[in-house]
Parts: structure tokens; sequence; C-alpha cells
């Protein structure tokens, strides 16, 4: 087949992302030209103010190098600007008069810095703060000149003024209100970051309007900028003018061929732009009337693009919620959503002047609509993930100020702030990943998102738990252009776009039975999945159709396919099932026996009250089993683990109920059932709860009256305390209420999601809806439960093993 | 290139599974896609010595039981940014069987 011709014009990383996302989806598709304007191949625009600050060089910054472009046969045009696009003849003509033809046209023109129509704007020293050129203009004065004077008191005149400080240079902001950055902090916070850039020596001229730029009076300036007219007829000197006072889209091209702009070239949701086959990406684009100039909304841009230009024909663009963070050594500062606030709107606010930290927090019908932060930003990607996904905050409301709980946790010292974490300080304790390690990588690769800083320094692959400090890493190295994926909208993995939701969904309605016939349906990208999709499949398919849907043993982890838990010598471990944690002489010396006879080398107490036998060969397991006698604890599944137990009134003086009973009689009725991930439960016999039922997914404590359910605990990675669902009275409304929630986490919880992850997204009203007081609902739900456990069979019994999982072959 | 070994029919490799090979050299882990192309790979990953024999098969890759590594099966090659190789051997399937050689 002949390859279609695609021509972008504009190198930037707009454009070349989208370009990196079509290679990835459908690498034959085009034939593809570029045409840059710039002499330099696709370099990290936000990483310029580090480069005029001198903490990094040009050659640092560059994306993607001229091998690349090579390496993709892509024909790039460096330092050659399109003039023309001849629509008639689906071509594009450069200054030089080199042409070329397209099929699909792809426009990533980018922004114009605004010059402010000033007398003397053409003067020499005053110049606009966009590109390399520009900057290494602003290097080359910094060297020569003494006075710079940066017009704009946003994001980017800031990074200016600092970088040029930090050169040596005497620099004044000049800003036309009130306070800095009004578009993204109110005025408690500028005037804090106000007071910390002046500490820094720079100085600021608020509420002043720039009339006029002086000229030097004779010949040996060269007609260049000598000082600053305001329009109250103060004046200062300056031998540097720096404009930074906002961009504008670059449409000159678009708007010169006809394409309809509108303050930026528009497009619809797919990216493309009133004339068939042409498309725009980037802060040269205007969608549903917003033009961004912020890194983050321009990815999603190209990822949506890609997939229209690679005829996939299914992703949209809907906007994007933008977050700011300053890129200023020594500051932190971070705003997101709207936070100029309304009579709709309230404020949690916190204000340490002393300490140096602000924080406020607005909220709008029960959700997070904006947030700014000075100070102290480490929950700032946290607020900004709950603002992107609407997420109804009623129930954290009276704690959600102090942040997130979990950041603090095991594997990195307590440490909750990655800024004042010194480079060589390990920031996780799985990996042994430093923090300067985390920063190194994600200035010389070029990464953006937690996934890829995953992928390429394994920091936070593993448990998790430091997620929330690789994440503010992130942010502050690369700025606004950092924007954690909003959960609602993640797709299952890379194999397809669509949502846990979504595919669980199609497997209820289309009533789909197996793996392979979901993933053509679905239209998976891929002939057979993944390692993280497979087993998310075959769990969902087993949860909607029990004794329909068709086990898969080769979409399970080992652990799970071998009935055993592997260890890192490749042997196994073997859990015995003991109801409660109640054993007896008879199972003990059957387990001694086992493990003296097949030289097991490890015998240990689990944490849930039962035996690991650790070190068993793989092929002695079946007879491992057979000679045990006893049902398989499944401490190696997504599965009922095990139901912890104390002795409770039978024995105990202070017990009130028989808590190692009702533990024996909930694990006998709901042992063997899978879930997303692992599920713990623990009985306690009254309120001092030996069983430690408060960091388990389901906690029942005793009380003379009867029982307390909680969910939702956890003891692992995230410490979280179990909350409060129901009061019960009998041993069969426990069993009710608990296997109603088990189903509800079952049917609803994406896989590898644990219940303190499920209900903290689903919300406890939510369970405590369909679980207490729908009583028809909580009925369904255990009945659909118990149907799911019917037969289900011991994977130990022998006819339940397939042996040739279990033999190895011979030479 | 000689010495082939009678290891195993197509048949007793599961699609998108694998069987192990003990032999002199350590084990030798033989995948099955799901087309019924045969790889055959030392059993060792190359980031922390992980029995690759025992992850979940899909495409022409496995994705290692201990540490998720994806390792190509074709060259025994780790998926970038990921860096290592599992020695590959050289296998074969003639009329159903699978032959493999330790040269």
């Amino acid at each position: 087949m002949k390859r279609m011709k695609l021509v972008m014009v504009g190198n930037g990383m707009a454009g070349v992302r989208t370009l990196e996302e079509l290679l990835k989806l459908v690498p034959d598709m085009y034939d593809i030209t570029v045409f840059g304007a710039e002499p330099y191949p696709n370099y990290n625009r936000i990483m310029l103010s580090p480069v005029l600050a001198g903490e990094q060089g040009i050659q640092d910054i560059i994306l993607n190098d001229l091998d690349w472009y090579a390496q993709h046969n892509i024909t790039l045009h460096l330092g050659k600007k399109v003039v023309c696009i001849d629509r008639s003849k689906k071509q594009v003509v450069a200054e030089d008069g080199t042409t070329a033809k397209y099929d699909r046209l792809l426009l990533a023109t980018g922004s114009n810095p605004v010059i402010l129509p000033v007398p003397g704007k053409e003067l020499d020293g005053v110049i606009g703060y966009r590109d390399i050129q520009d900057t290494n203009a602003m290097i080359a004065a910094a060297e020569k000149y003494k006075k710079a004077v940066v017009i704009g008191g946003g994001l980017l005149g800031l990074e200016a003024a600092n970088g040029l400080a930090i050169r040596g240079m005497d620099v004044s902001v000049v800003h036309l209100m009130p306070w800095l950055m009004e578009r993204q902090l109110d005025q408690i916070a500028a005037q804090m970051l106000q007071a910390s850039l002046e500490a820094k020596g720079l100085k600021f001229l608020l509420e002043k309007q720039t009339q006029e730029l002086v000229a030097g009076p004779n010949s040996s300036d060269g007609g260049r900028v000598i000082a600053i007219r305001f329009k109250d007829g103060s004046e200062i000197p300056a031998d540097l003018v720096v404009m930074a006072v906002g961009i504008r889209p670059n449409t000159a091209l678009a708007e010169s061929a006809g394409i309809y702009c509108d303050r930026g070239i528009v497009v619809d949701d797919t990216m493309q732009t009133y004339s068939p086959g042409i498309y725009a990406v980037g802060e040269c684009v205007s969608h549903r009337g917003t033009a961004y100039g912020l890194v983050a909304p321009l990815f999603d841009m190209g990822k949506v693009c890609a997939n229209h230009l690679a005829q996939m024909g299914i992703a949209r663009y809907q906007g994007s919620v933008t977050s700011t963070k300053l890129k200023v050594t020594g500051i932190d500062l971070f705003s997101a959503g709207d936070f100029t606030g309304s009579e709709q709107t309230e404020d949690i606010v916190l204000h340490d002047a002393a300490g140096g930290v602000y924080k406020r927090l607005v909220l709008r019908d029960d959700k997070l609509a904006g947030a700014v932060m000075y100070g102290d930003t480490k929950d700032g990607s946290w607020y900004f993930q709950m603002i992107r996904d609407g997420k109804n905050v009623a129930e954290i409301r009276s704690h959600l100020m102090f942040g997130q709980s979990h950041l603090g946790n095991t594997g990195h010292q307590g440490q909750n702030s990655a800024a004042s974490m010194p480079d060589e300080m390990e920031v996780c304790g799985c990996n042994g990943v430093c923090k300067g390690t985390i920063v190194k990588a994600i200035k010389e690769k070029g990464l953006f998102t937690l996934e890829e800083v995953r992928k390429h320094t394994k920091a936070s692959a593993s448990c998790g738990s430091c997620t929330g400090l690789v994440e503010q890493i992130l942010a502050s190295t690369v700025g606004g252009a950092y924007a954690p994926q909003a959960n609602t909208v993640k797709p299952l993995c890379d194999c397809t776009e669509l949502t846990h939701e979504e595919v669980r969904k199609a497997i209820r309605k289309e009533k789909l039975l197996a793996i392979p016939q979901t993933m053509e349906f679905l239209n998976w990208r891929t002939p057979n999945g993944c390692a993280a999709c497979r087993p998310a499949l075959n769990y969902y398919l087993l949860c909607a159709w029990p004794h329909e849907a068709r086990d898969d043993p080769q979409s399970r982890f080992i652990n799970e396919r071998a009935h055993a838990n592997i260890q890192k010598d490749g042997s196994f471990s073997v859990v015995p099932r003991m109801h409660g944690g109640v054993t007896n002489p008879q199972q003990l010396r059957r387990i001694a026996d086992v493990a003296e006879k097949y030289r097991i080398p490890m015998v240990k107490m689990t944490g849930g009250q039962r035996i690991d036998l650790f070190g068993v060969k793989k092929e002695d397991l079946p007879r491992v089993w057979a000679d045990l006698g006893m049902p398989s604890g499944y401490a190696y599944g997504k599965s009922l683990r095990t139901v912890k137990t104390c002795v409770g009134s039978e024995w105990c003086r202070f017990g009130v109920q028989d808590s190692t009973q009702l533990g024996i009689t909930i694990e006998k009725a709901f042992d063997r059932i899978w879930t997303p991930h692992k599920l713990k439960i623990a009985v306690s016999g009254c309120p001092r709860n030996c069983a430690e039922a408060s960091i388990k997914d389901i906690g029942v404590i005793g009380v003379d009256s009867g029982w307390e359910i909680y969910v939702a605990g956890n003891g692992g990675i995230k410490t979280e305390v179990a909350r409060f669902l129901v009061k019960v009275k009998t041993h069969g409304e426990v069993m009710e209420y608990s296997g109603a929630f088990i189903q509800l986490y079952r049917e609803e919880a994406r896989y590898l999601d644990r219940t303190v992850h499920y209900v903290e997204r689903a919300g406890l009203d939510h369970i405590r809806q369909r679980v207490v007081q729908d009583a028809a609902s909580r009925r369904a739900l255990y009945e659909r439960l118990l149907y799911a456990l019917q037969g289900a069979k011991d994977p130990w019994a022998k006819d339940s093993v397939n042996p040739r999982e279990f033999a190895a072959l011979a030479l | 290139m000689g010495n082939w070994h009678q290891v195993a029919t197509l048949e007793e490799i599961p699609p998108l599974g694998a069987r192990v090979v003990a032999t002199q050299q350590g084990d030798v882990a033989l995948f099955r896609t799901v087309d019924g192309e045969v790889f055959a790979l030392r059993d060792k990953c190359p980031h922390k010595g992980g029995p690759l024999s025992q992850g979940i098969v899909f495409g022409r890759k496995v994705a290692c039981p201990m540490h998720g590594l994806n390792i190509s099966l074709e060259d025994g090659k780790a998926i970038a940014p990921d860096v290592g190789c599992a020695r590959p051997y050289p296998v074969k399937v003639e009329g159903g069987v699978v032959y493999l050689s330790l040269a």
C-alpha cells in the first residue's frame, strides 16, 4: 500500500509529541515531513528558564535529537519557515521555495510573545521571551549590561527575571495589575511570593503601565533602549527590556490560507480544523474558545490528534484543567483550577505568615474547584487530581487541608516533602532510587508523566508508597508541564483506550465469556494483551459470569496458577487453611511430617495466624498438598486470605462475643472467592480488639449487644483505620452484611484495588446505601456472592491439579 | 547447527505458556505463543534471576514473575528502557515435535 503523506508545520513539543504518539500507533502509515522555523530539533521549551538561570545548557533540553528524526524516516527541514499553504494543490511552500505535498497537514505553529504596541518597541535591547534565540540574547545582554526590566509579572516574566538576576543583572519587574501572577494566585499568596523574590534581590513596580521605551540619545548607543517611561510620568533606566506580557496563538499562516481562526486556529474535539484533512495542535489552537499555554493540555491534544491521524477515530479532546508551578529554585508555589471564588463557593484557608505557608482550597457543591498553595505544595498533585476528577470531598472535608495521609508512610524515612530532601536521599525504598537519580532522568530523558518516570527509574513502580513524593519531584522539575493522569479516564492498560469500568460494562452487556472474544469485541490493540490486562480481564469475566466464563490459567499470575507463593529463588511457599486460626494436634503432626519428608527449610507463622512452609520445590507441590490433607489457604491469591480471630468469650475473661466461632463460620463460608485484590478479615470478641480488626478489609468487633462491622482498613503500604459501616446483632446478619460488602467490592472495584482504594473512590455513603440502607440491594448482592461460591473446588485437591504445570521436561 | 534434542511435543506446552527443561547448563524455558511459535531462553531474568518460565506470555514477550520486566522471546533482550539479556537458544518445531539445541 502506498503510504500517505503527512506534513507538519512547526517542530515544537506539541507537534513532535503528536508524531511520537502516531508512530506508536501506526509506525508505517505515513511518510512524514516536518518544517521547523528554528534551527534546532525539538527541545523542551519549558526548560528555557533553567537554561537562562545557568542551571542547564541547550544540549540538556533537546528532547528529540536529529538521530530520532532519521530513525523514523522523517524528512526534517530546519530553519525553514512555511509561508504558504496551497489547499487546492495540497502542498506547503517554505520561504526558500521548498515545497512538500500532503494528504494530511498538521499545524503546530505555536505562539508568539505579545509585544506591547508602545513607541520604542523595535529598539535594540527589547525582546520577547519565547525561544532559544531570545534566551541566548538575554544571556549575552547579561554579560554586557547591568539594568534589566521585565514587563509582565506572570509565570514567564518571573522566571525570566529570576534567571537574569542569577546572571548578575539588576532586575525590575513591571506589572500592570495590583499583584503578581494574578491569573494563578490570590493576593495573599502573591504577596508572599513577592517578598521571597525581593529577598533574592528582585525589585517590583506594580500597577505601572508602560507608555514608552526610550532610546539612547546618541549613535554610540546604536538606537538601544536606555529607559522605560510609565503613564504616570515616572521613568527607570533599562539596558534590556524583556516583554513577557503573554502569548498569542500564531495563526498567521493558517489565516493566510483561509483556515477559520478565532483567537487561535479553531479545532473540534478531534483536533481537526474547519478545513478537511488539516489538523492543529498546541498553543496555536483554540478549542472550545480556549487557547492553552501550558504543556500538559498540549500533550493531551497530541494523543487525540494521533488517534485520528491513525484513522482510529475514537479519541476526543474535551479540554483540560491546568495547574501551575513556578520553576524558581527555593520557591514552592502551586495553583490549579478556579481559585477566585464566588458566591457559590466556600474557602478553607490555612495561613501561617511567619512560617511562610499559605494554602487556600476553594469548594463548590462539595467538590474541590481550585487550590492555591505557597510554601508547602506537597499535596498539590493530590488536590489537582481531585479537581480534575470532580471528586466529592464532603466526607473528607474536615481533614482535606492537611493533605494526603499516606504520603508520610513507610519506606522513605517519614519524609513527605520532596523539596526538603537532599539529592542523595532515597525516595523509593523498594528499588533503591534516590531523589537525584529521578531528577536527572526527568531532565535528561525529557520525562513528563509518572508512568514514564516509573519505567525509566523504577521509582514508585513496586509498592507505590512513594508515589506522592515522586509526583512532587516531577512537578517541581517540569513545572506546569506536569499533569497527573485523571483517575476517571485512566485506560486499563496500553492495549486499550477503554477504562476498567467501560470494559466491565461491555463484558456484562455483551455477555463476553472469554478473553480472546473480549479483546476482539473491544478492539484491543495487541493480539493477546499484556501482563497487566490479561489477569484483570480474567477476573472481570469470572466476576460477571460465574460458572459460565472460561477461567484462563495462562492469564493468571504464577501464584494463582501454581496455587502457592513464588519466592525469590524460584521455590514456593505453602500455607494450608486453618479456619479462624484454629488448629489441632493431627494437623500439626502432618505439617511436621511434611516439613521433614520434603526437607522444607523453614516453617514460619504468618501474620494471619497460619503456618507457612517455605522453600518447597515446584515439582513437589502436588505431593506436599496431598500429604498435608488440608485445603488451600489461598495465601497466594487475589482472594479471601485469612480470618484472624482473638480467642473471644469462650476463654477470655474480657470477651463478650464468641469471635473465634464467628471467624471460623465466615472463613468457611467465603473461602475460595476471587476478589480484585487480596481480602483480609478479622473478628475480635470485645472492643480491646486483639485481632486488630481495625486495619483489615473487613473488621468485625464484638460488643455486649452485638457486632460492629468496619470496612476498608489497611495495615500495609497505606496504613488506614477501617471505617464504621453498621452495627448488627446476630452471626447471620454479620454474614449477610459482610458478604454483601465483599460482592459490591468484587463488582465495582478495579482489579488490584484494595478495599481502601475502592471505598476512597466510591465513597462510604455509596457503600452504606447499597449494603446497609437498601435491604433488597444487600440481599441481592449476598445472593450473587453465594451463587459465585457454589461448588468452588479446592485447588489443592487431587482432581484439581494440572500435573503439566508442575513437571519439568527432561532433556 | 547440530545437537538437536527432542524435548517435547508442541502439545505439551500450553499456548501463551511455558515449560522448563532441566539441562546441564541450567534450566531452559520453552515458550509458546498464541500462533504456535516456540522460543527458548535461559530461565533466568537478567534483572534479579527470576524464573521467566513462570511469567505471563503475551505477543512475543514474557513478563518476569518477580518484578515485571518484559523480555523479548525472540532475542532474550529486556524491552527498553530496561536493559539486560537472557540467553536465547535455538529451537525448532517439526511435525509437532519441539527440538532444542544447547550449542
